[in-house]
């Protein structure tokens, strides 16, 4: 067992892309100029010819029972390596050794056809997943329960709602038995409920039953879920392969240019005035550690170090967060510091503004952090966008949330106390 | 660790045959589903493949038996005649514009899972081959009509159904590559099949046929390979036709026919790793 379930040995592809020599932009006189100079001259456009490579030489190990991220921006190469790894199109160098059974899900209800039933379609997706019919047939009764449409079972599948639809198509997946499962971003599709639902079959599949996943998504909270390893891909490259945690963080720097830690050299630029200058701000977990995926049961701090040039300067710190939208979520001023107006020595100052456990909702927050005075108002530093992080919902029933998967909108997620009496 | 895949570049080949093998069910399930979709679409379903058939052939009949004067060459009934011909042309043109639009029809399996590619092409024709065999009971209910008893030869019929399945297989898949590279080929091959119909034995005999050619121009008649089909199978049905087999034209089609099956899966394969960076 010691052999790695998947080894790729500098896999690299390229396609060619033409473009026709022609402006971009071109009058339609020009155009039947040109075609008619064409036809007298026998000149065709010119062709040129360029190649691209989606994949540059990309080398990895998965060792068996692992479950692997690949996350990535777009174009980053990602479903090109799971369409090499699926054997859908071939590298045009490199090697791939797989050993087992691979299964691959780049899409849920791959051939599913709108006029058969879902029963119909059962038979044919699950076929054309490579399972054989005696194996449909066992597992059958498993895939209707997963899928909880049994009712519509001899129902074309045209008249299902798309939900309907998702689960029935995962459920055909989920029931496929390769020791290689490589999964796309198949989970995007589909309610909460059936998300979490996916997502725990995955980590069955994975953890209980010991299986090789490889895992493509977007959702950050999804990856560091289920996976324990990532492979960061960059413009073909693999930028980073290992960690999740530190995965992500790297992909997070990449997309919105802040992690949970962001701290100035104080031999260069740091935010500030000739007063108070901005060393350092992080995101930290209860225990004080920095983390940029906090648990939505977990009070969350924002911890600032600052340096303080004068003596005896009154000041006060403020801190703003906004969500991936960009909606303002709340800002908040110190107004204990502020009351007391203090003041200290020079020297350098730490301070942790704690945002409750149960307060923020699921998703990316971005916090912008600032010192300033009261009297007169005076702003010392304002830095947005210094640090951010995700706020995840584990799903275990004692948040917000409770036992309900579904969508949960909202920018806070507070718990409320309900008070319930009969009144009639 | 039962299974091993190894992926290199170029190597895609190496296990090809084994995994035909190993997706064998999905010829069936391709094919059951075209029949099955076509069946629930249609109010007459299965009856189309039958209808046509019936109307070509009476057509066929009027315009060249009653109109042309072409049916004293026999003394069975010309409709059977022309049935007899007109079964395996139609199964030759409805496999030849079926395959060629499945892979392009099937789009989305092509770019989201992997089996070999050569199943697409061959289940469309073999759903045509069902449609084909369908049409032989119309045959029965037409020798009851004319009270015709057909030769005892006519046992031999299976052996040409897999000629007749080998004739348009080759062709099939050959335009159904290069179809997804070039798709100009889609307007090419309703005009083969219109063409065809003309060049093949269909509305007259190949005997007939014979009589306006001269000699030295016959054989290219039969590089046509569905001429040395239609000729067996009219050998089966219809008493008085000479048997094909004795004169050399017959083998012309063989050859023919067994040239094209190996060219195009040649090509086939040639060009199957990037159908789904081209479709």
């Amino acid at each position: 067992m010691s052999s790695p379930a998947i080894k790729v040995d500098n896999i690299g592809k390229s396609y060619i892309i033409s473009h026709e020599g022609q402006d971009r932009y071109t009058a339609l006189r020009d155009v039947i100029a040109r075609k008619a100079a064409g036809v007298v001259k026998k000149s065709k456009p010119v062709l040129r010819k360029e190649e691209f490579w989606a994949l540059k030489d990309i080398s990895f190990d998965i060792k068996q029972g692992e479950a692997v991220g690949i996350i990535g921006r777009n174009g980053a190469g990602k479903s090109t390596l799971l369409k090499i790894l699926s054997r859908i199109t071939e590298p045009t160098r490199g090697r791939i050794e797989i050993n087992g059974r691979i299964a691959s899900l780049l899409e849920v209800g791959t051939g599913f056809h709108p006029e058969l039933t879902g029963r119909e379609n059962i038979f044919l997706n699950g076929a054309i997943l490579g399972m054989s019919r005696a194996e449909i047939k066992r597992k059958f009764d498993e895939i209707v329960d997963f899928s909880g449409v049994e009712k519509f079972l001899d129902t074309p599948v045209k008249r299902y709602s798309s939900g309907m639809y998702v689960r029935l198509a995962f459920a055909v997946a989920a029931h496929l038995e390769p020791e290689i499962l490589v999964v796309d971003e198949v989970l995007a599709v589909g309610d909460a409920e059936f998300q979490r639902k996916c997502l725990g079959k995955m980590n069955d599949v994975s953890q209980k039953e010991g299986r090789t996943v490889l895992f493509v998504s977007h959702q950050m909270d999804a990856i560091s879920r289920l996976c324990q390893k990532v492979i960061v891909l960059n413009g073909g490259n693999i930028q980073f392969n290992g960690n999740s945690d530190e995965a992500i963080k790297i992909y997070h720097n990449k997309m919105e240019n802040t992690s949970a830690l962001a701290r100035w050299d104080k031999a260069g630029y740091m935010p500030g005035n000739e007063l108070v200058k901005l060393v350092e701000v992080a995101v930290v977990n209860e225990q004080e550690e920095i983390k940029d995926i906090l648990d939505i049961r977990q009070a969350i701090g924002i911890r600032m170090k600052y340096m303080v040039l004068q003596d005896d300067v009154p000041f006060t710190h403020g801190l703003n967060l906004y969500n991936a939208e960009g909606v303002h979520i709340l800002s908040s001023h110190d107004i204990d510091t502020a009351k007391n107006n203090q003041s200290g020595k020079k020297g350098e100052y730490e301070t942790i503004a704690w945002i409750p456990a149960n307060f923020l909702a699921e998703g990316l927050v971005s916090v912008s952090v600032a010192i300033m005075s009261y009297d007169p108002f005076l702003v010392h530093f304002h830095e947005n966008d210094t640090v951010s992080f995700t706020v995840i919902d584990s799903m275990e029933g004692d948040s917000a949330r409770g036992v309900y998967g579904g969508p949960f909108p909202g920018i806070v997620r507070p718990i409320l106390k309900w008070k319930n009496k009969r009144s009639i | 660790m039962s299974f091993r895949i190894v992926i290199e570049a170029g190597k895609a080949g190496k296990n090809y045959w084994k995994d035909l093998w190993r997706y064998r069910e999905l010829f069936y399930i391709l094919s059951w589903r075209d029949i099955k979709v076509r069946y629930k679409q249609t109010t007459l379903g299965v009856l189309w493949a039958v209808i046509r058939p019936l109307l070509t052939m009476i057509v066929f009949t009027f315009v060249f038996g009653k109109v042309a004067r072409l049916e004293a060459s026999s003394n069975v009934p010309y409709s059977i005649v022309v049935f007899a011909g007109m079964l395996p042309w139609l199964f030759f043109a409805n496999a030849l514009l079926e395959s060629s639009n499945s892979l392009i029809g099937n789009e989305r399996l092509i770019t989201k899972v992997y089996f070999p590619r050569l199943i697409i092409p061959v289940s469309s024709v073999i759903t045509s081959f069902i449609d084909f065999l369908i049409t032989f009971v119309l045959l029965l209910l037409m020798f009851v009509y004319y009270q015709y008893a057909p030769p005892l030869r006519i046992l031999f019929i299976p052996l040409f159904w897999i000629l007749a399945f080998l004739a348009s297989f080759g062709p099939g898949l050959y335009l159904t590559a290069m179809n997804v590279k070039y798709r100009d080929f889609r307007y090419i091959i309703p005009f083969i099949v219109q063409f065809g119909i003309f060049i093949s034995p269909v509305g007259i005999t190949s005997e007939q046929a014979m009589k306006v050619i001269p000699e030295k121009y016959q054989w290219l008649y039969y590089l046509n390979p569905m001429a040395g089909v239609i000729d067996a199978f009219r050998w089966c049905i219809v008493q008085d036709a000479p048997n094909p087999m004795l004169g050399y034209y017959f083998y012309i089609s063989l050859i023919v026919i067994l040239l094209f099956v190996g060219l195009s899966i040649y090509q086939f394969r040639k060009m199957e790793k990037n159908f789904a960076d081209l479709i």
